[in-house]
């Protein structure tokens, strides 16, 4: 009988035409989707594609999202934007999302994911996509010239790491604080670039975007891709963004293999507190008593990490019916157009207005450093992925990490606070 | 194989968990390599993109290259012209970057006994300080090092499609 495997080794094997494959060999994938953005896509592509005198494999399972270097602030912008528009109409892509927001957000958002799937993305937070039980990570450009051109990827199949969460989370306690006391323990590198597959009750019991979270900061972590196995949330959440149920049919199929080979760490939500992370790295995580009472400047909602509906509900919570602190800077970057709407029709937008948010376009904004960012000596509490020295702006910045909670009950006192004494 | 070896380069040394966003600063990624590479490692060692020497090394502490997917931060290095990477440790996705671009890496574990200044050798095996004293690197999977000696993997994509126009032509 063939030895039980992980969802790793048979989302690999699907892609690879194999029935099998074997952790630490080396297969070549048929990618079935691939998604890049304004800065890592066409401007990075068209000019290597055309030294080749070559074209797309497949413009169908392509997509394109402008999220980056949008809205064009400068000249050097608007240039590249331009470029990136100009070249989606050449190349007659079907699937080109402009400036509606942050590209994790906007794939499954628009039906482009589901379990069973092999996909890059051309941005180091696609493992995001691993939350659909899809085999998703990030490439570099030129990486993705291979990608596109031939439709193919080798990888080298990875051991799997599970992360196994018991027991329940607190109210003000998310899927971020998870994440960010994994990458404490284990540090940035901790995944050794393998596979880690999010288990156990507490991640099965949180919603779909909450999910995405965790697979978002697999990064951080230093992972491959960050899974997690289908269940009924999943399919439901893709039923809604209007995936038919034919494509589902096989959706519960992609799991790890009663007693596949795996290295398993095993968490206990109920006992988390919220976790902040001290600059310059991510893994600088502590319980968020440790930081009490440090005075901030500006409380950033924003990115694929930390703005989206789930997100911007949660720092809603904290707000409803109160103001920020005075002096304190509340900015709110929601990471979706829709998720955006949908906060609007559910008053979530209004609550946060009314707390005295700045609400800022649905874009990667300030967490990527790539166009506006914050002012000299500014502190920050951000609910995005990465606080390294010099990202968000000037070398002198702190950026503290946390929850979308706790950047909202901070905002509130004007300082680190734990969002459990204020809701 | 030549270029899969180096003899006596110069060493410059930092420290651990060297972020992309430091080899390629965010405010510089509207910009064309030439400028990036102007500011690669300026936050931690101002001096470096104006002194460093076609052929010298790097080596640094554990998780060199963590963070972001831009390649621009491997791009920066080849630019540069640095002629390896050593560490005990590498992100993985910077790791496909650099053999992307061309750039060879060595894992050692061993790499933080090497001095700020030194000169290494590398035999496509093992390193040799200039002590004589030799450092063990991980063996690198044929096709990757395919890659360096090509220069990246678009030269061994010219080379793929060029065959295959051949191949057409003469069927």
């Amino acid at each position: 009988m063939q030895a039980p495997q992980t969802l790793a080794q048979k989302l690999i094997a699907k892609a690879a035409g194999l029935a099998h494959v074997k952790v630490g060999e080396v297969v070549t994938c048929d990618v079935d989707l691939a998604m890049f953005h304004d800065s890592s896509g066409p401007r990075r592509l068209q000019p290597m594609l055309e030294a080749l005198g070559a074209s797309l494999w497949d413009p169908k399972k392509v997509v394109l999202v402008l999220d980056h270097y949008v809205p064009a602030h400068d000249p050097d912008a608007q240039r590249i934007v331009a470029f990136t528009r100009k070249t989606a109409t050449t190349w007659q892509l079907p699937h080109v999302i402009d400036s509606e927001g942050i590209c994790h957000v906007v794939l499954p958002e628009r039906g482009h994911l589901k379990p069973g799937m092999f996909c890059v993305g051309g941005d180091s937070h696609s493992p995001t996509g691993g939350a659909f039980g899809a085999y998703m990570f990030g490439i570099g450009a030129t990486e993705m010239l291979g990608v596109v051109v031939t439709g193919k990827i080798w990888v080298q199949v990875p051991r799997t790491i599970r992360m196994h969460w018991q027991g329940r989370l607190h109210t003000g306690v998310s899927a971020k604080d998870m994440m960010l006391h994994m990458i404490g323990t284990f540090g940035m590198n901790g995944g050794q670039y393998q596979a880690i597959e999010f288990a156990g009750p507490a991640v099965h019991a949180l919603p779909m975007q909450e999910r995405m979270t965790l697979s978002n900061m697999s990064a951080e972590l230093g992972a491959q891709v960050g899974l997690i196995a289908a269940d009924d949330v999943t399919v439901q959440y893709l039923q809604n963004v209007g995936v038919s149920n034919e494509r589902l049919e096989d959706a519960r199929r992609w799991q790890s293999d009663d007693g596949a080979e795996s290295e398993t760490h095993v968490f206990d939500a109920s006992a988390l507190a919220p976790q902040v992370a001290a600059p310059h790295s991510p893994a600088n995580t502590r319980a968020v008593d440790v930081f009490a009472n440090t005075a901030i400047d500006v409380a950033y909602i924003g990115a694929c990490t930390g703005a989206k509906l789930e997100d911007l509900r949660a720092a809603a919570q904290v707000l409803r019916g109160r103001t920020i602190s005075s002096g304190v800077q509340l900015m709110v970057a929601p990471a979706s157009a829709r998720d955006q709407a949908l906060a609007e029709s559910e008053g979530v937008m209004q609550v946060l207005r009314d707390a005295g948010a700045q609400v800022l376009p649905n874009t990667c904004g300030a967490c990527a450093g790539y166009g506006a960012t914050f002012a000299e000596n500014t502190t920050v509490i951000s609910s995005t992925a990465r606080n390294f020295k010099g990202r968000m702006g000037p070398a002198s910045v702190q950026v503290y990490l946390a929850s979308p909670w706790t950047v909202a009950a901070s905002a509130l006192r004007g300082r680190i606070t734990d969002v459990r004494e204020v809701v | 194989m030549a270029v899969l070896t180096f003899d006596h380069a110069k060493v410059w040394r930092l420290g651990a968990d060297i972020d992309t966003d430091v080899l390629a600063p965010g405010a510089y990624m509207k910009h064309t390599i030439d400028v990036i590479a102007q500011h690669c490692l300026s936050s931690v060692r101002p001096e470096f993109a104006s002194q460093v020497q076609r052929g010298d090394v790097l080596v640094t502490g554990p998780n060199f290259g963590i963070g972001s997917s831009r390649e621009q931060a491997a791009g920066a290095l080849v630019h540069l012209g640095v002629r390896a990477v050593i560490a005990p440790s590498f992100s993985g996705l910077f790791f496909r970057n650099a053999f992307n671009l061309g750039l060879l890496l060595l894992t050692c574990d061993q790499a933080l006994q090497v001095q700020e200044g030194e000169r290494l050798s590398f035999d496509g095996q093992s390193l040799c300080r200039t002590n004589g004293e030799h450092l063990g690197c991980a063996p690198i999977p044929d096709f990757l090092l395919e890659m360096v000696e090509a220069g990246g993997l678009l030269n061994l994509l010219k080379r793929q499609v060029t065959t295959r126009a051949d191949v057409s032509q003469s069927a």
